[in-house]
């Protein structure tokens, strides 16, 4: 293990004076290889430079009386691994452990790890039943030990775990806001009913009621300790580090109603007669409206990362793994997926989840791979072929060798790349997020300004109109809004991306996508299926299909050539059995020839046919226009018939094509095929323009050209072969075929490979950045509406201010309007052939 | 006195432009290790702000013990990096090949802001 000198923060409890600062200073100084200590009690951390290790910091800290545990509850080597992971290859892994019941348990635990073939070290976490294991020992090595010395292990590493008790973290939370909501509200509805039903809200010096509103103002005070702590505690901290948040304007808001009604409790012949109104009522309603919209928040807030969930969702929870005894018999066992290594021999039974990425070892199936690709039908599976994770297994049972496990799988990635993307920001949100950075101090100059005003120049009681002004503009203004604009919608957005089978890889492809005006499409393997076929079959006088298609075959079969391919394909499709060739011979450029029966065949193009004598006396310019490329076969000098090959036009081209240029689009076609054949299937799909005989180097310079000209460009291609294109187009889409796509070569890819998703994409694309621009519009009108309004503005026409309370309602629900509207993304359907980027009415 | 309140205004008004927008923030030297653990929790980062070297990369813990959905994502502006924050666990983070200059990093609503500063 290496151990170079680095500095390490640790997290500290205990810890509350300058005396405690002397003795861990002392404690861990103390250490060999301690160079230099920094206490920070604020943040109860220590940051210690040297070379020793973590735990050893830990150990010392603790004999010296203070907590020193990370508060994961793990002790902390996670953190030193990080670096050891880099120079030694190492990996942390994170073991839950069951069975264990005492303090020697854990002794027990941590020395059978320890004694296992590549452990570097081994910690046991007594409190959360967890051990952290580092070094090369695999897992399953690791669990064997534990499982040996009487215990039981698995695999702490489950992000569908990780996810749960994320929702049980957050279910915690939401509850403890209902309960400050209910402290602020049973206090404040009081009040505030009491107030509105004609009660006095005044204070009358030397009375009794006096004595009631300090009584009052001292719950309140409680209240606001309890429920609003949290506003208070964050707005002070934020103060300290020069920051302002939304906590310090309801902590200014509240704390100055608050502060105010106690002057006039406590000193009411200060003020003017007028000036003797309480507004305890308005701290504790405030605190709880503001609880209220934070729990309604965190409820809104689940839904919008709906997508990932599902995502994490699909995921197997146990895998069926296929070993061999050391008598070489076979035995099955269900085994916790996280326990697959790459390598083992998995079986799945229909019904069943793939467990994790493989390749299928033995046995047929269809999978269905609509939960990550889109496609609806589900693809047929068979040796050789490569199955994903999450997908589900239809037809017949599979064996199938795990490729990629944890983290490595294709759902994994793409789980990752959503989280990532859906953290990202379009250029829109910019502006949004240079008001928010100074919002909440302009919010207080306003407030100060506000109060100013109606202090020089409003109507008595002055002194309390300046409160009400001030109070709430500081309570009114929601920056939240604003920032939460378009975070919110963009999660939403790329997650409903995800469920389409679209990756989107940031937020700058989403704004791009809605703007585009040009679209240039790949041919082969875009348009087209990419793989040639057998579209026609023309016979001579006397001749049948079947026939020509097995003489071709069988001339063919020795060939590996795309267009024999097809031919062979073709007739294996027709179940034809082929016949024994003799003399075969490929002839580059013309075609193929050999013997049969004594006789001589040849399939090849017409030129070389006729220079050989044969009579071409059939039309072909049938299959000419379509596209196709024509295949003569002839017997001895008699023409049987031309077999039509061409690579096909997807299913679904022509439409997706439509559904593109209904979207204002103009659709170019880009290939390096020959013109003619080119137009050919241009024509079948419906394309504006096409560009012919490109080499692929070029396909780049076209779409700069394109761009040249003021076009916004998104290219449509394969991740590979068109990734120059691809990066030089203003969005980038690969086309994929299932999930073995470079997911990493495009802005956007596309894991079905048909184009109705880069419609579905766009009107994805265009969707949410319209709910991005209702969210900031609402945002930016609610803040310079409201704010104004809290100041007083209306007052000459109304003769009122508006209440504290009202502010205080409207602001929590603002946040709450946003995360709503952008959850509304949530049941937009791009459908296919329905949606245009002006049509999504339901976003 | 309606002098002295005014006068009050505008010095509270002068402390604020000073306080959040003038005066520099502490800044935690953090430049021979290039790692640092921030602890996310009541509105702020601690440390708020980080100074590491420019062309190395920078591993960041983020300790999230806020439980409010704000503090949920750590976003660095105009790095293309962003991290979603568990609640009561440490979130590690790898910045790589750092270019100079002074980056925001803040929650999606920005109420959590903090800086990085490479040199």
């Amino acid at each position: 293990m290496p151990t170079q000198t680095r500095t390490q923060t640790l997290p500290i409890s205990g810890a509350t004076c300058q005396g405690c600062s002397r003795t861990i200073t002392t404690a861990l100084e103390s250490i060999s290889g301690v160079e230099s200590v920094v206490v920070d009690l604020s943040s109860q951390q220590v940051s210690v430079t040297g070379n020793a290790s973590r735990s050893t910091l830990q150990g010392a800290l603790v004999q010296a009386g203070y907590g020193a545990e990370d508060t994961d509850g793990l002790p902390a080597h996670d953190h030193d691994t990080a670096d050891e992971t880099n120079t030694s290859a190492a990996q942390s892994v994170q073991l839950s452990i069951s069975g264990a019941t005492c303090a020697s348990c854990v002794r027990t635990i941590e020395s059978a790890l320890r004694n296992t073939p590549g452990v570097d070290n081994a910690d046991m976490n007594f409190a959360d039943r967890t051990a952290q294991v580092t070094g090369t020992a695999s897992t399953s090595a690791l669990i064997n030990a534990v499982s040996d010395a009487g215990y039981g292990a698995e695999l702490l590493d489950n992000s569908a775990d990780q996810q749960e008790q994320q929702e049980a973290r957050e279910q915690a939370h939401y509850h403890t806001l209902l309960r400050h909501m209910g402290l602020g509200l049973g206090l404040g509805v009081p009040l505030m009913a009491w107030g509105l039903l004609g009660g006095d809200m005044m204070v009358r010096a030397g009375q009794t009621s006096q004595w009631i509103w300090l009584g009052i103002g001292l719950l309140t005070l409680a209240v606001l300790a309890t429920a609003g702590r949290h506003f208070f505690v964050g707005a002070w901290k934020a103060f300290r580090n020069h920051n302002a948040n939304m906590d310090t304007l309801i902590a200014l808001g509240t704390g100055a109603a608050w502060l105010y009604s106690m002057v006039v409790v406590l000193l009411p012949g200060a003020l003017p007669e007028a000036a003797r109104h309480v507004y305890f009522e308005a701290s504790a309603m405030i605190i709880g409206l503001i609880n209220l919209g934070q729990a309604l928040e965190v409820r809104a807030r689940g839904k919008t990362s709906a997508a990932v969930k599902r995502l994490l969702d699909l995921g197997a929870k146990t895998a069926r793994v296929v070993r061999e005894g050391p008598n070489q018999e076979k035995t099955e066992q269900d085994i916790p997926v996280e326990q697959v290594q790459t390598g083992d021999i998995l079986r799945v039974r229909p019904g069943e989840k793939i467990a994790v990425d493989g390749t299928v070892k033995e046995g047929e199936s269809r999978i269905d791979e609509s939960m990550l690709t889109g496609e609806p039908m589900p693809v047929n599976k068979s040796t050789g072929d490569t199955v994903s994770a999450g997908t589900l297994n239809e037809g017949g049972t599979l064996l199938y060798a795990a490729t990629a496990v944890g983290k490595d799988t294709a759902l994994s990635q793409i789980v990752a790349l959503v989280k990532k993307a859906q953290g990202s920001k379009p250029p829109i949100g910019r502006l949004a997020d240079q008001v928010s950075a100074i919002f909440v101090p302009t919010i207080m100059l306003i407030a100060i300004a506000a109060a100013l005003v109606w202090f020089n120049v409003g109507p008595e009681p002055r002194l309390t109109h300046m409160l009400i002004s001030a109070t709430t503009v500081l309570i009114i203004a929601c920056p939240c809004a604003l920032g939460l604009a378009t975070p919110m919608s963009v999660m939403v957005g790329v997650g409903k991306a995800a469920e389409n089978g679209i990756l989107i890889r940031q937020g700058e492809a989403l704004q791009t996508s809605s703007q585009l005006d040009t679209i240039v499409l790949d041919k082969t393997g875009t348009i087209t299926e990419g793989k040639p076929a057998v579209t026609d079959i023309i016979c001579a006088e006397g001749q049948q299909e079947d026939t020509v298609l097995k003489l071709a075959a069988s001339l063919e079969s020795g060939s590996e050539h795309p267009l024999a391919t097809a031919i062979l394909n073709e007739s294996k499709q027709r179940e034809l059995s082929l016949d024994d060739v003799t003399q075969f011979q490929a002839l580059n450029g013309k075609g193929v020839t050999a013997t049969l029966n004594g006789k001589t065949y040849r399939l090849g193009n017409r030129r070389w046919l006729e220079n050989e004598g044969v009579n071409i006396n059939l039309d072909s310019t049938s299959l000419t226009d379509k596209g196709a490329t024509p295949l003569f076969l002839s017997e001895q000098q008699t023409l049987l018939g031309i077999i039509g090959v061409a690579d096909r036009i997807k299913d679904d081209s022509k439409a997706a094509i439509t559904r593109l240029k209904e979207q204002g689009l103009k659709v170019i076609m880009i290939t390096g095929d020959i013109t003619a054949s080119a137009n050919a299937i241009a024509k079948q799909a419906g394309v504006d323009e096409v560009m012919a005989e490109v080499l692929p180097e070029d396909k780049a310079n076209k779409v700069a050209a394109l761009q040249k000209e003021g076009r916004t460009v998104a290219m449509v291609g394969d991740g590979i072969n068109d990734a120059p294109a691809l990066a030089q187009a203003d969005v980038g889409f690969a086309i994929g075929t299932g999930t073995d796509v470079a997911i990493e070569s495009a802005a956007i890819t596309l894991m079905g490979g048909s184009l109705h998703g880069v419609a579905d994409a766009m009107a994805i694309s265009s969707a949410t950045v319209r709910n991005i621009k209702q969210n900031l519009f609402g945002a930016f009108v609610y803040n310079s509406l409201g704010v104004p309004v809290a100041a007083g503005i209306l007052y000459p026409l109304t003769g009122n201010l508006l209440s504290p309370v009202i502010a205080g309602a409207a602001m929590s629900l603002s946040s709450v309007t946003v995360v709503t509207n952008a959850n509304r993304l949530r049941f937009f359907k791009p459908g296919h052939g329905n949606s245009k980027p002006d049509k999504e009415s339901n976003a | 006195m309606s002098l002295f309140v005014n006068l009050v205004g505008l010095v509270l008004m002068a402390l604020v432009v000073w306080w959040f927008w003038l005066s520099h923030r502490k800044s935690t030297a953090q430049a021979a290790t290039q790692e640092a653990t921030i602890i996310v929790e009541d509105g702020v980062y601690s440390p708020a702000s980080i100074r590491a070297n420019t062309g190395q990369s920078l591993t960041l813990h983020f300790d999230r013990r806020d439980p409010s959905p704000c503090a949920e994502q750590v976003i660095f502006q105009g790095l293309d990096t962003s991290a979603f924050l568990e609640t009561g666990k440490t979130t590690t983070l790898t910045l790589d090949n750092l270019p100079a200059g002074k980056h925001r990093f803040t929650c999606q609503m920005q109420m959590y802001q903090g800086t990085l500063i490479v040199d």
